[in-house]
């Protein structure tokens, strides 16, 4: 187990026990959990053929919910990253009364049932609702449209950014940033010149996380979006139409487009990651 | 604490060197900045939130009571935490065990594993609840012939709805602890070891005292996200009422029943434990930072 061959070793000898039979259990739980059930997305796709996996997936239907989905995602993305950054300076550069509840609040979108905040989000912007009542007179509808969902997605990814960001501004030295004052710079020079390129890892991989959390959404914006095919219908909602219609090969093959999109964004993050972790280092 | 105390005058003396320094707009942009995160955060998390409770009492706490004591309310009450339990101690065993194998140890091949532990993370709900579809569904799944053999049901039955739920569950406990057992290296256990402690011993008496904090918030976060998951059980589900509804999916039916003040009441169940986990997070945080600073 400890070692194949003399010079490449699997894993390094330490006195800790219990190596063997803790990675044998993860490794057992991950494949029967994990990899196998997500592999049978794969299996069934390519037991298809691909002629008839391509008719499934570009129906003028599919291309319309991938429009809608990553339209709303991007937006809702870029969004988080102006609210993010803003959050972030806020709560890490000025005290001021109320912060540590705006800061412990944060994360209540990660916490809150996405169905509860679908049901609330789509009453509180319906025509009729609470702020929804405010826009209706000018000819704007929320619920029910392509800006509700982007909305639903802006509550549900709303922490990420937020939450890459502050650990970085926090560890950042003002010293580059007097320095900047002090040569001269306006506070928009510095904010642009020195802290934005400090914070663009952080920033990127916080919408990276947003997009990707955003792109599979599901309970939130089945709520709010009126689930009008073709105008207002998300992916994964189309893949769990096809099921309910037992259309199980076209749902299927859907699915394995949202898979190799997922783990794109998952190798994109990582990539991230690494690139400003390299960077930190030079 | 005293680290963190440390921490904070260092910071306030910068705000002063910033004020100080600054300009008579720094003082302006800071209000119009505060201002504006704390309207965007009324407008975009507060009103949500407590619209919800507002909701479910606007028809009296009479309606509101017998809502969520309802006796097809209470059976989701029931299945949604058995399938918490399950959920909860499945993910913890795994996550301390793949926390052991990932920190402990040194091996090629582990952010390969730490990528496969966040994949329930980075897919949709709705495919994750597909793809049990795919393996145990009696039409269409790969088992169907040995399921229809033996008589079980997994999909459209309670099995079906916990399998989903440990799925998208699993990372939980596991990331909470990798990063904070990695931080913590294994001098500690190395020295129980070398002093003759057995290597369960070693666990329980040293690791765990450490790790204490970031486990239970690990177990919180898993209880919150198997409360209120909604995708991928609802794909697996079958509605079938009083059976395999969880809390989310019995505040669909009532919502599209029309019955809002009902799925509000039972909404706003989720959103205590939901604000409950907050709370615990934040203790827990706090906990931690405190044990790294002393």
């Amino acid at each position: 187990m400890n070692s194949i061959g003399k010079p490449f070793r699997l894993k390094h000898k330490s006195v800790i026990p219990g190596f063997g039979i803790t990675m044998g259990f993860s490794l057992l739980y991950l494949s029967l959990l994990v990899l196998i059930p997500i592999s049978m997305v794969f299996l069934n796709s390519s037991s298809m053929g691909l002629k008839t996996f391509w008719e499934a997936v570009s129906t003028e239907r599919v291309l319309a919910s991938l429009q809608v989905s990553f339209t709303t995602s991007f937006l809702a993305a870029s969004v988080n990253v102006f609210f993010g950054v803003l959050f972030a300076w806020v709560l890490e550069r000025y005290s001021f009364p109320g912060r540590r509840i705006i800061d412990g609040l944060i994360d209540l979108p990660f916490a809150l049932p996405t169905a509860v905040a679908g049901i609330s989000l789509t009453t509180l912007y319906a025509e009729n609702g609470w702020i929804g009542r405010l826009f209706a007179p000018l000819g704007i509808k929320i619920s029910y449209t392509p800006l509700g969902i982007t909305l639903a997605l802006i509550f549900i990814s709303f922490p990420f950014v937020v939450r890459t960001v502050q650990p970085v501004l926090q560890s950042i030295d003002l010293e580059a940033e007097e320095a900047a004052a002090c040569l001269g710079a306006t506070r928009f020079q510095t904010f642009y010149k020195i802290i934005v390129p400090t914070l663009l890892p952080a920033i990127i991989t916080g919408f990276a996380l947003a997009f990707a959390r955003a792109l599979g959404e599901y309970g939130s914006v089945v709520f709010i979006s009126g689930n009008m095919p073709m105008q207002t219908e998300i992916t994964p909602l189309l893949i769990r139409t096809k099921l309910e219609q037992y259309d199980y090969a076209g749902g299927t093959a859907i699915a394995a487009v949202m898979l190799v999109i997922s783990f794109l964004m998952l190798l994109f993050i990582n990539l991230t990651q690494w690139w400003a972790s390299s960077r930190d280092k030079a | 604490m005293a680290g963190s105390t440390h921490g904070r005058i260092i910071q306030d003396n910068q705000k002063k060197l910033n004020h100080s320094s600054g300009r008579n707009s720094s003082k302006a942009v800071e209000i119009l900045l505060i201002g504006a995160v704390l309207f965007v955060f009324i407008i975009i998390l507060i009103i949500p939130l407590i619209s919800v409770f507002l909701k479910a009492f606007e028809q009296g706490a009479g309606v509101y009571i017998a809502s969520i004591t309802d006796r097809i309310a209470l059976k989701a009450v029931r299945l949604t935490l058995i399938t918490m339990g399950f959920a909860v101690v499945i993910n913890t065993a795994f996550g301390l065990t793949v926390a052991w194998a990932v920190a402990k140890f040194k091996f090629k091949g582990k952010n390969l594993l730490v990528t496969f532990i966040d994949l329930p993370f980075a897919i949709s709900p709705v495919v994750a609840g597909l793809i049990f579809v795919l393996l145990f569904s009696t039409t269409h799944g790969v088992t169907a012939p040995l399921l229809n053999a033996w008589g079980i049901k997994i999909i459209f039955a309670p099995p079906g709805i916990i399998l989903a739920t440990i799925f998208v569950t699993l990372p939980f406990v596991a990331r909470e602890l990798i990063p904070l057992m990695e931080a913590q290296g294994t001098a500690e256990e190395e020295a129980a070891l070398t002093l003759g402690a057995s290597g369960w011993k070693t666990f329980w008496f040293i690791t765990l005292p450490n790790i204490k904090w970031a486990l239970l918030y690990g177990v919180v976060l898993t209880v919150a996200r198997a409360a209120g998951e909604f995708g991928a059980v609802s794909v697996v589900s079958g509605h079938i009422r009083g059976l395999t509804n969880t809390l989310p999916l019995h505040v669909e039916i009532l919502y599209n029943e029309y019955k809002f003040s009902a799925a509000f009441a039972v909404a706003s169940l989720l959103t205590i434990i939901a604000i409950l986990n907050l709370v615990i997070k934040n203790i827990s945080e706090w906990k931690i930072n405190k044990q790294e600073n002393t």
